[in-house]
């Protein structure tokens, strides 16, 4: 009963991990469709990253209820549920972003399309690569700290892309008006956003490594 | 009537059951792996079985030490057993029925003239050193073997949780067997020898006399577990370290292979017949083996969190405990032979092992021949008995001593604690008050420059409204002389125009002079200045009309009737009238 209960936390968690997982790629694509102008495959991508963090938000509310109901890992209930909840951060920051692009349609100047490319992938790939370390804390704490590196790594070079693509748009962009210049400011912070969350989350795994060593 | 004297040793077994469950179970309910119910079923149902399947290997070993062989100098020895836990618990010093039991045991030999078999009490005096140090080596050993294997085989931490919660299931239970095993002898020990029961047949195994005293005491130590056991559990374990789950495993495990390692008599034999020495049967304090694996634990990790203080406490309870067992025994088996006439020994003082081994036939081997016949060189040689003679008059007094001693340091060391405590509630006490003190000297001065500032302003309203009354004063005797003038003006007026524009004159005057707004300003000065006067005037005479209220106001403001009527626009006679009546009233 105890192992067949178990089991069925492990797979769940799985299966929450996965769901995070998609997101962050489905969000990159999406964010790539737009910018490339695929209005249809743009639509395709958001309606699966609403499909997706509504089963990651399924899945969080059952691993805790699970956890809770017949208390498992008692001395690390509070670690596990902060790790979950950021993780499903992930995507619903990712649903919010896409989001925002379909209902804002951000006016995108051809000269700054990669850039916001560029920007996008940097950030992605920091949420990524707090990933494995998610997987990893629970079957190998010792090891979850050299995974992190990368985390901290892609975070840093987000910012600096961001800064880097306000610049432009504040600096060179003449012929867009303020409003659009802000506009622009705000949907970088959108997607610099997902690293930031990725870097909270590598800072608690940091922490979780610590305390669940034997 | 057995049953009676059997009571101080059910009771000793229900507060060993209540105090030591927690050391089995106590981690694993307190940090929430295992539901307290589980806990105590299993606790109860392996503490029996342990009891009586292996219990009589460290009862024989106590009965060596001291063979009570009336039952009135058992029950005796129980309870000044249990006497001395009780009183050492509520005195928060560590206790261990072990050695409270070995103490009455030894009290009992010297009011009774039996010798105390030094070999046995030096086996059992090794075993409270060895067992904690026991337990320290198998900690040690067994958390290297478990964390490299959790380290090595990178298992899930939920299955990880979920083994851990079987292994704390299983190894209460072995605990739990080891705890009956080792300790039924404290609880039931003492009867042994004085009790002669039939053994009972059941079919496919015979309980015998030893086994079922065993039964009822085990059950005494379950009735503990259930009844008690739970409020111990939920504040156990973490007073000398913080542990883990896993830990709180190695722990339990530890501890229980100490406690199975002194009562098992196969293990024993084993040893033997591989030519080493044999183990010594003796209970062994489970607190103590706990405590012992938890420090192997602590220093295993740095000892960064370990407590040193409790260990003091428990080399303190290895002298004090023994001691005063052993003379509140000798004090109560003098009562209880001489005021209540009851025999608390039988006249034949020797020792008959082979009684004894027939009562345990299928459990107990026969002890080696050298052991036997030492014991028999040392009863017949008179040097050592003279020897003995001054060593258990000698002794016994310097351990007296030795004792008071501790416990009057023990007492001062608590006084003194107690003294400086009660100083530093006092001295929090004294900063309180004087913390208080300023803030009233505060508030004094606040109020005191407030009734200056509102004092000042009572003046300063005071000073204008005579100004204003003054000022009505002069306006309307201005205004009268002017209407006066304006009159005889209009009376010798030839022209009905210029009558006619003095008549409209002097209505405006009136008028003015109905409607100053000064005079109600002067009125509002009056009843805000005077209130106090307005409401006790009220209260002394309430059938006042408002204008009679007034004109006292004024009154007291020291106006003469000619100011008063100019105020309040009345002619002076009107005023002097009004003053009678109010007079009357």
């Amino acid at each position: 009963m105890l192992f067949k209960t178990a089991k069925s936390i492990i797979n769940s968690i799985e299966e929450f991990t996965d769901a995070i997982e998609q997101s962050i790629l489905v969000f990159r694509s999406g964010v790539h469709d737009y910018l490339l102008k695929d209005t249809a495959n743009f639509k395709f991508n958001f309606d699966k990253l609403d499909h997706l963090e509504a089963r990651a938000d399924k899945l969080r509310r059952s691993i805790e209820k699970e956890l809770l109901s017949r208390a498992l890992l008692p001395s690390h209930h509070a670690e596990i549920f902060r790790l979950i909840d950021q993780m499903d951060d992930l995507a619903d920051k990712a649903k919010e972003n896409l989001g925002q692009f379909e209902a804002e349609i951000p006016l995108i100047p051809d000269d700054l399309v990669n850039d916001l490319i560029r920007l996008t992938e940097t950030s992605v790939k920091a949420a990524e690569m707090v990933i494995p370390a998610c997987r990893a804390i629970f079957i190998d704490p010792n090891n979850v700290k050299e995974k992190l590196n990368k985390v901290y790594y892609y975070e840093k070079e987000t910012d600096k892309l961001a800064i880097e693509f306000k610049r432009k748009v504040f600096h060179q962009e003449g012929e867009l008006k303020l409003s659009e210049k802000f506009h622009l400011r705000y949907f970088s912070l959108h997607i610099e956003s997902i690293s930031d969350i990725a870097e909270k989350i590598a800072d608690l795994l940091t922490v979780m490594a610590i305390k669940f060593r034997v | 009537m057995i049953l009676f004297f059997l009571t101080s040793g059910l009771f000793l077994g229900w507060s060993l059951g209540a105090n030591d469950a927690a050391n089995v179970f106590g981690s694993a309910v307190g940090s929430k792996m295992v539901r307290f119910k589980k806990a105590a079923l299993i606790a109860s149902i392996f503490v029996i079985l342990g009891a009586v399947i292996q219990g009589a290997g460290a009862s024989h070993t106590l009965g060596k030490l001291g063979s009570v062989s009336a039952l009135a100098g058992s029950f005796t020895v129980a309870l000044a057993a249990a006497i001395t836990v009780f009183s050492m618990t509520k005195w928060k010093i560590p206790v261990s029925t072990s050695q409270a039991i070995v103490g009455a045991i030894i009290g009992w030999n010297f009011y009774t003239g039996n010798p105390t078999d030094t070999h046995s009490l030096t086996q059992i005096v090794l075993t409270w050193v060895t067992g904690p140090v026991l337990g320290a080596i198998f900690a040690i050993i067994i958390y290297f073997i478990i964390s490299l294997w959790i380290n090595k085989s990178k298992i899930h931490l939920l299955k990880l949780d979920a083994s851990v919660r079987f292994g704390l299931l299983v190894v209460g239970a072995f605990g739990s067997y080891s705890l009956g095993a080792n300790n039924i002898a404290n609880v039931m020990g003492v009867f042994v020898p004085a009790i002669s029961l039939e053994p009972i047949s059941f079919g496919i195994f015979t309980l015998s006399g030893a086994q079922q005293l065993f039964l009822l005491g085990s059950i005494a130590i379950a009735a503990g577990i259930v009844t008690y056991s739970r409020r111990v559990m939920d504040t156990v374990g973490n007073d000398l370290m913080e542990l883990s789950p896993v830990s709180a495993l190695v722990v339990v495990f530890s501890h229980s292979l100490v406690l199975f390692v002194f009562s098992s008599q196969s293990l024993s034999n084993l040893i033997q017949s591989i030519g080493l020495p044999p183990i010594p049967l003796v209970p062994v304090s489970s607190s103590q083996a706990i405590v012992g694996a938890i420090l192997g634990l602590g220093l295993m990790q740095g000892a960064k969190n370990v407590n040193f203080k409790i260990l003091g406490g428990i080399s303190l309870g290895w002298i004090t405990t023994p001691i005063i067992a052993g003379l509140i025994a000798f004090i109560s088996l003098f009562f209880v032979n001489n005021v209540f006439k009851l025999e608390v020994a039988n006249d034949i003082q020797e020792i008959n092992t082979e009684e004894i081994a027939e009562q345990q036939q299928n459990i107990i081997i026969q002890d080696s021949v050298a052991t036997e016949k030492s014991l028999v060189n040392k009863d017949s040689d008179p040097v050592q008995q003279n020897y003995r003679f001054w060593v258990y008059i000698f002794i016994p007094i310097v351990l007296v001593i030795v004792a008071t001693l501790i416990l009057f340091l023990v007492f001062v060391n608590r006084r003194k604690l107690l003294l400086k405590k009660h100083l530093s509630e006092i001295k929090e006490k004294d900063e309180e008050i004087k913390m208080l003190k300023q803030e009233v000297d505060l508030f004094r001065q606040k109020k005191q420059v407030t009734q200056t500032e509102l004092e000042t302003e009572i003046n300063y309203k005071q000073n204008q409204m005579m100004t204003l009354a003054l000022n009505i004063i002069q306006k309307n005797e201005f205004i009268q002389s002017l209407k006066s003038k304006l009159n005889k003006l209009k009376s010798s007026a030839k022209s009905k125009e210029v009558q006619h524009g003095l008549q409209k004159l002097s209505t405006i005057i009136n008028e003015h002079l109905y409607l100053d707004k000064d005079r109600k300003t002067f009125q509002i000065y009056v009843e805000e200045l005077h209130q106090d006067f307005y409401l006790h005037l009220q209260h002394k005479y309430s059938d006042l009309t408002t204008n009679e209220k007034r004109l006292c106001a004024l009154l007291r403001l020291d106006l003469s009737s000619k100011e008063i009527a100019s105020i309040l626009n009345i002619s002076p006679k009107s005023v002097e009238m009004n003053r009678y009546r109010l007079r009357k009233k």
